[in-house]
């Protein structure tokens, strides 16, 4: 069969199918086709990514924030993307890749990560920008995944998605204290908002109708609802908050619909998408060379922390 | 994964600044001092976050930063007090000759080693410090160190464990950690020599020069077991607390200030 079964694996495939029409959750120990396997260490692994490359783009303004405040959140959210990388890598773990194996595609580029943090932030409103609508977008997308169908993904995004809201509302915070300053502080929001509200509304992948895994993976319980819808809710969800900011969203097109009870919204630049996808964004080269760096700097502290642990294991044998 | 042992009724700067005490003069110069010590180190620490040789450390160097810049904003919003100013004002608004910290915290991190060499030295005199400081007689001060002081222990710990790691590691590990512990150790007769923001506090600052045989055993102690030994070098001049510093400062705070100079009177 197209998915790997065999004879041999019926009842764990009735077990399967049985779960996920029941709405309950596959633990690492049951039998899953292997294209359900696949696919969840391809989407969790990517997501695992998404949070470490995303460090970089916030990482910038640690240094230079402009209150010690706004220092102290924001070197606790990037650390939050830290452990949200980590979680979701030992959730891909329980599908039999290992960290390692995953984080060696992220640094030869083999792996793929949220497009998005191939932007730059040129401007301290950045940092708000990127938690109203980056992490706003996240929120979206993940809320639905803490009822995806793979126990352990879905309790990690449990988890992530408690801190994402936060993130959010700092992100919000952050771009009101500037629209509430000096006419500088508000046109540095604008122009900010200008720049990332279009690829946060990418962040939900393509339209439907070009979105050729999508279907399988709603059947999967691993995706449950489609690029689009998703997409109508954040901007549902923007527009009022765009409104106690003051900020416009810079689509001249985005105009409330009685009759569908939704913003209508303009159409997106896919082939912008395509671009920074394909590599030929702001800052592609330099997020996975970064990482890149840091863990070849690092591989010297990493086998003394192993020869020592191993050394320790003999003593304790020995002994 | 996150290290704070402590509880939510531990002070902060938001509840010094509630609860309105004014610190006075004297006080007020030497925490500075202390709360510059915290911040030009949590400065640096930050430098680590997404370039550390895991992601575990990552995290790690991230919360001891995280937990120096706290105590930095608590010291420095204490300080302001006396001035009617804020933690802002002092980070931000003052010049190089202004700060006040020990010349160890605005050295570069360099590799790994040396920043673990580093905080094992300011982490060593941390605890002591701390320890000391919460029975001072003023009660923000104390307070103050009675939330840091379960932090910093969390530190020492951390640095401990990485000085062992390197120095038992491997040939290289050793050699660079050994590195390390030399381009360090020459700062740290500085953190003993006396504060001259202390004088004149007796029961209310710490006299940095009782904190010196303690450090000098713990130091040894852990330098001993990881193998590694007691750099022989001299010490430098030092003079951090009147406002002599390395040449590592400056480029530091202009990077720390940047924006926030470039809009005055702004709120962020
Ligand atoms: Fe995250
Ligand atoms: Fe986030």
């Amino acid at each position: 069969m197209a998915d790997g079964t065999s004879v041999d694996d019926e009842a764990g495939a009735a077990r399967f199918a049985q779960l996920l029409a029941d709405e309950q959750r596959v633990e690492p120990t049951d039998w899953m086709p292997e294209g359900y396997r696949k696919t969840l260490v391809r989407q969790i692994s990517q997501h695992a990514h998404s949070e470490i490359i995303g460090m970089q783009p916030e990482g910038n303004w640690i240094t230079r924030a402009p209150s010690l405040k706004r220092k102290a959140i924001l070197m606790a959210k990037v650390q939050d993307e830290a452990g949200h990388g980590l979680y979701l890598y030992s959730a891909a773990q329980t599908l039999g890749t290992d960290r390692d194996t995953m984080f060696e595609q992220l640094i030869t580029g083999k792996a793929k990560y949220s497009s998005i943090f191939n932007y730059t932030t040129p401007t301290w409103a950045d940092m708000g920008s990127i938690g109203w609508l980056v992490d706003g977008a996240a929120i979206c997308n993940q809320v639905p995944l803490c009822r995806a169908s793979y126990g352990p993904y879905a309790r990690a995004m449990v988890r992530i998605c408690k801190e994402e809201s936060f993130h959010q509302r700092q992100g919000f915070e952050i771009l009101l204290t500037l629209m509430r300053g000096t006419e500088e502080q508000r046109a540095m929001a604008q122009e900010s908002v200008n720049r990332w509200y279009a690829p946060a509304l990418m962040m939900f992948g393509p339209p439907d109708d070009d979105s050729p895994n999508s279907k399988q993976s709603m059947a999967w319980n691993i995706k449950r609802f489609s690029n689009d819808d998703l997409r109508q809710r954040f901007v549902d969800m923007l527009v009022p908050q765009a409104e106690i900011l003051g900020v416009t969203l810079p689509d001249p097109a985005i105009k409330w619909n009685e009759e569908r009870g939704h913003y209508d919204f303009g159409d997106l630049d896919w082939a912008e998408f395509h671009e920074v996808l394909a590599g030929r964004g702001p800052a592609n080269s330099i997020r996975v060379a970064r990482r890149r760096q840091a863990h070849e700097d690092g591989a010297w502290v990493r086998e003394a922390a192993r020869a020592y642990a191993d050394a320790r294991a003999d003593e304790r044998l020995a002994s | 994964m996150k290290t704070s042992h402590v509880k939510s009724t531990a002070i902060t700067p938001e509840s010094i600044e509630a609860a309105g005490a004014v610190a006075p003069l004297a006080v007020a110069e030497y925490a500075v001092g202390l709360g510059d010590d915290a911040l030009i180190l949590a400065q640096r620490l930050g430098e680590w976050i997404a370039n550390a040789p895991e992601l575990e450390e990552d995290v790690a160097l991230g919360n001891i930063g995280l937990d120096q810049l706290g105590h930095a904003r608590s010291l420095l919003t204490y300080a302001a007090s006396a001035w009617g100013k804020t933690e802002d004002d002092l980070a931000y608004f003052r010049t190089e000759p202004e700060f006040r910290n020990r010349q160890l915290f605005e050295l570069p991190n360099g590799d790994f080693a040396q920043t673990i060499a580093r905080q094992f030295i300011a982490s060593v005199y941390f605890v002591s410090l701390y320890r000391a400081l919460e029975g001072s007689a003023d009660p923000t001060l104390a307070a103050i160190a009675a939330k840091a002081v379960k932090e910093v222990d969390y530190h020492l710990d951390h640095s401990v464990q990485w000085l062992l790691r390197l120095g038992l590691g491997t040939e290289v590990s050793h050699e660079r950690m050994q590195r390390g512990l030399d381009a360090m150790w020459p700062f740290t007769g500085e953190l003993f020599s006396p504060d001259p923001l202390a004088v004149g506090l007796e029961g209310i600052a710490v006299d940095p020069e009782t904190l010196r045989e303690q450090f000098d055993a713990t130091t040894a102690r852990w330098i001993a077991e990881a193998g590694l030994t007691i750099p022989a070098a001299p010490s430098v001049r030092g003079g951090g607390r009147g406002g002599s510093h390395t040449e590592y400062l400056g480029p530091l705070l202009a990077e720390l200030q940047v924006l926030a100079r470039a809009h005055p009177g702004a709120t962020w």
